[in-house]
Parts: structure tokens; sequence; C-alpha cells
């Protein structure tokens, strides 16, 4: 396992009356690929927006890549943290294309007053081709399924040439196979480009097998932590989610049925 | 048609302050349209309106008046759309009302006769001056100009302003900036078109782009364009039926709205397909 490139340190962060956060830490090192679960309000987004500075923290610190985020140096930072933010319905009007959508990537990284090159087109066709979009490149971006959104999201992630890959549930509101088909493209993404993850999903289905790490969140703190295989144990999840055994048992065999 | 009336320089003037004005106002008009703001534009001109009266009632310069309420109005309302709030409207409605109920205060407050103060509620284009024009034409210059410039970080902005923070782009000040230019640009046009009338030539040229391409950059093309085209084609009719030109500027970009939105390929659901309405960008 690799140096850390992520470490939280006592964060704890509001919005308005609200607490997010209640004084959470972590640490992940180069090459992780963490699985975030948990129920709604937990925290899990809040903790992927501290980390690309966009969540402010009331009290606590963030180092991420070798530099403590402050209010000054967010903008540079985040050019090296690729964010997949929730899905959002796109105006269908809006006026343009998935290939533009994608070169947005490129824009922190090629600073004020420079155009996109022949090589930052380059890398957008190289990208939408990895997430399986080229043929929809001159598409406009609000015709796009949910599923081909995600794609182009990811897409653009990439296009950023991060060092860190935050999702935040990439998967949610798509159907079984586009959510299965997501999960393997970000694993696949991560290991060829060596990249560090972390996954925030509502999806227990597929993605165990994609982490290395999960961690467990609930009502802004980290509730566990550890390897897929210990921590998501029936009993584990009924706590989590407050929900009788039983019931997780029947969820869960669901989803095994439903991926046969 | 007599045409002798081109030779004289009011109407020069008035021509040159809508092809300026018309350009101006469309171009700001794209970002009210895609960020999806305009009820903020409409705030912001009443507050230009109330602005400039106040300036007339205790006699200073009006342009003055109008930039800085205009400002004013968009120091309150940008928070609000920077926090994405889900229901501003309610707050917007508040300060567009006391904006208009300011600017009626401000009239009845005014001694003496009330000519100025209604020309600049309903615009007088033929009576714009050479300095109109040259404010007119610095305002149009920057605001085209820092869209040239700023190009890539406005589309990202205008498609979302976390993606845009996300990937290092300051889309709080690329907001801030689109207001302030917002509140120069209604400044410049309040005389002309007038405090009630200015946002129609705001919104209406842009609103009908969006109906006609899926390109950002042909939308703010179209839009100047039926911006220009509104203005010369309303102060023909104003001229021609001697009314007044705000008016006038302001039905033909309905008009224009109109037609594009009966045209518009984006209303059938196939429509896009036959037709290549993307730059190619290969």
């Amino acid at each position: 396992m690799g140096a850390t490139v992520i470490k939280i340190e006592n964060a704890v962060v509001a919005y308005r009356e609200d607490v997010a956060l209640r004084g959470v830490s972590l640490e992940v090192k180069s090459g992780d690929f963490v699985g975030i679960i948990g129920p709604n309000g937990a925290g899990k987004t809040t903790l992927l927006t501290i980390v690309n500075g966009l969540g402010r923290l009331l009290s606590g610190r963030v180092w991420v890549l070798g530099n403590y985020l402050t209010a000054g140096n967010g903008h540079s930072l985040r050019k090296k943290v690729g964010y997949v933010p929730q899905v959002e319905r796109i105006d269908p009007r809006m006026p343009m294309s998935v290939r533009e959508v994608v070169m947005i990537g490129r824009y922190g990284l090629l600073g004020l007053f420079r155009r996109p090159g022949k090589h930052d087109w380059e890398i957008v066709d190289e990208v939408l081709e990895l997430v399986g979009m080229s043929h929809l490149t001159q598409r406009p971006i609000g015709h796009l399924s949910g599923g081909e959104q995600q794609r182009v999201a990811i897409a653009r992630c990439l296009a950023q040439e991060p060092e860190i890959f935050l999702l935040d549930e990439p998967t949610a509101s798509l159907d079984w196979k586009a959510q299965s088909g997501i999960i393997e493209l970000v694993r696949q993404i991560h290991d060829s480009r060596y990249l560090t993850t972390l996954f925030v999903t509502h999806d227990l289905s597929a993605l165990p097998l994609a982490c290395d790490r999960m961690v467990l969140m609930k009502q802004g703190l980290i509730w566990g932590e550890g390897s897929p295989s210990e921590l998501l144990t029936d009993e584990n999840l009924s706590q989590l989610y407050d929900m009788p055994i039983s019931e997780v048992k029947r969820r869960r065999e669901e989803v095994t049925l439903a991926e046969l | 048609m007599d045409l002798s009336i081109f030779g004289y320089q009011f109407m020069q003037n008035a021509i040159l302050s809508t092809f300026l004005g018309g350009i101006a106002c469309a171009t700001i008009g794209v970002f009210v349209v895609l960020m999806h703001m305009p009820f903020i534009g409409v705030a912001m001109s009443h507050a230009a309106f109330a602005g400039a009266l106040l300036g007339l009632w205790l006699g200073f310069s009006p342009m003055i008046g109008a930039f800085a309420l205009s400002l004013a109005a968009a120091a309150i309302i940008g928070p609000l759309a920077d926090r994405g709030e889900l229901s501003p409207e309610t707050s917007l409605g508040v300060i567009f009302s006391l904006m208009l109920g300011l600017a009626f205060l401000f009239m009845g407050l005014m001694p003496g006769t009330k000519s100025s103060a209604l020309e600049l509620l309903w615009g007088s284009i033929l009576t714009n001056t050479r300095s109109d024009v040259i404010f007119l034409g610095i305002v149009a210059s920057v605001v085209v100009g820092l869209v040239l410039a700023f190009y890539k970080e406005i589309q990202a902005t205008i498609f979302h302003r976390d993606m845009a923070r996300s990937v290092g782009i300051s889309a709080t000040l690329i907001l801030y900036g689109v207001l302030f230019l917002t509140g120069a640009t209604i400044t410049v046009s309040l005389r002309s078109i007038g405090g009630l009338l200015i946002f129609s030539l705001i919104l209406n040229p842009a609103a009908a782009a969006y109906q006609l391409t899926y390109s950002m950059k042909r939308m703010f093309l179209l839009a100047a364009g039926f911006g220009v085209l509104s203005g010369w084609i309303g102060l023909l009719f104003s001229y021609l039926f001697n009314i007044p030109s705000g008016a006038t500027i302001v039905v033909t970009s309905s008009v224009i709205f109109l037609l594009a939105t009966i045209f518009s390929p984006k209303r059938k659901v196939k429509g896009w397909r036959g037709k290549p309405l993307l730059e190619g960008q290969k």
C-alpha cells in the first residue's frame, strides 16, 4: 500500500443548524479503493466535499496530496481531485454537446486565457472511448439517459487526469445493469490509472467486490471501518440502517437474485 | 420611403444605440437564460430604474444612481443564487416589489415636471446623445470582450456551478462578474429602452436563440443578432408610427421569441437527429 494521500483530522461541518460531520477522522493511502456507505444524512457527501475543498470545515483539518486544505489553495488542489457529483437532472435544451462537457474537465488544468488544443481534444476522445461513449460525442448532453450521463461525468473527471477520484452515488437511480456496469468501469479505471478512489453509495450489491476497504457512516460519524467481508455482516447493516436482521437478509438475497 | 431621416445625427445615434445595446443586452441574456435567473434580472432592472429616479430627485447623475442600486440589488441577490437556494423567488419578489415601490416613491417626491422620470420609464432612444452611444459602446465592448476572454470558465459555470468549482474554476467570481455586467448593461441601456422594458431586451433575444440551437457559441451569436434586429425593427416602427421606441423594440423582440418557439427544432422530440444542430468540433 502506498503513502497517505488523504488525512482527515477531527472534521466538523455544519449546514446552518444541521451538523453534517461531528468530528470525523480518516486516513486514505495512495491506491486505496474505499467504499463509503450509510443511511441518508449520514454525512457521506459532506465527507467527499471536504476532500476537494468545496465543503467548509467548522473545525478540524484536511490534508490532501501533501497540503493542508486552506481557503487559498482549494482551487489548485481541486485540479488534482476528480469529483463526480450526484446525478442531477440536466436541462434537455442545454446547448452543450457531450464532448464539450467532458472538455470542462480540462479547463482547470488549462488555466486562464488558454484555449483547448489538439492534445486536449485527443484526451477527451480517449476518455470518452474508455467509458464507452465515443458514439455519442456530438449529442446534446441533456438528451442522454441517466446511465449515459454518469459515464460522461466519469469521463469529464478522467479528462482532468486526477490523482484522487471521488464519486458520489454514481449508481443512484440507475437500473441494476447500468449500476453494475458503472461499478465495473470505476474499478477498471481505478486499477489502470493507479488512482485513489472514494466511492459513496447506497448500493451494497456490487460495491463490496470492488472495494478494498469500507467506511460505514451514521449520523455524521464513522461507525465502522475495515474490509468488506468483516464489516458488511447482516448484524452490522441491521444496526447501521436501523432495520431488523430478517429485512436486511431478505434485501441482500433480492439483490443477489437480481444479479444472476 | 424618405430615407433622408438617416442623415440626422439623432437617428444615427439611435441606430448605433440599438446596435450596441442589442448586443450587450442579448449577451447578458444568454447568462440569464442558461443560469436560470430571469427574476434576478427583473429585480436588477427595476433597482436600476429606482436608482436613476433617486439621482433625478436628489440632483446627481441618474446613471450613477442606477448603477449603484442595481449593484446593491445584485449584492443581496447574488448570495441567494450562489448558494442555490431552493426558492430564492420569495426573496426576489420582495426585492423586486421594494424597488418598484421606491421608484414610484422617488417619482412622487420629485418636485416639478415628471417628464424626465417618465422618459426613464418608457425609454426614448431618439433623444440619445453621442455620449450615450459612447457609454453603450464601452459596455458592449467590455461584455463581449470578457465573454471571449473567459469563454471556457463561463461555459463551465453555466453548465454546473459546483462542477466548475470542482475542476478548479472560480465559479463564484464568474457569477458575480455576470451580475456586475448585468448592472452595467442595464444602466447604460436604461435611457434608451426604459426601466420597465429593458429586461425584455435582455431576456427575449436570448430566449429565442435558446429555442434554436444546441451550441452555446451559436446561442451567443444568434442572441446578439436577434437583439440588434429587435432594436432596428423596433426603431423603424417607432419612427414610422411615432410611438415610444422602448415599446416597439420590446414587442419586436417578443415576436422574434414567439417565432423561434414555433419553429424550434427542440420542440420536436427527434428533430435534432435529422439536422446537424451542433458545431463539429473535430
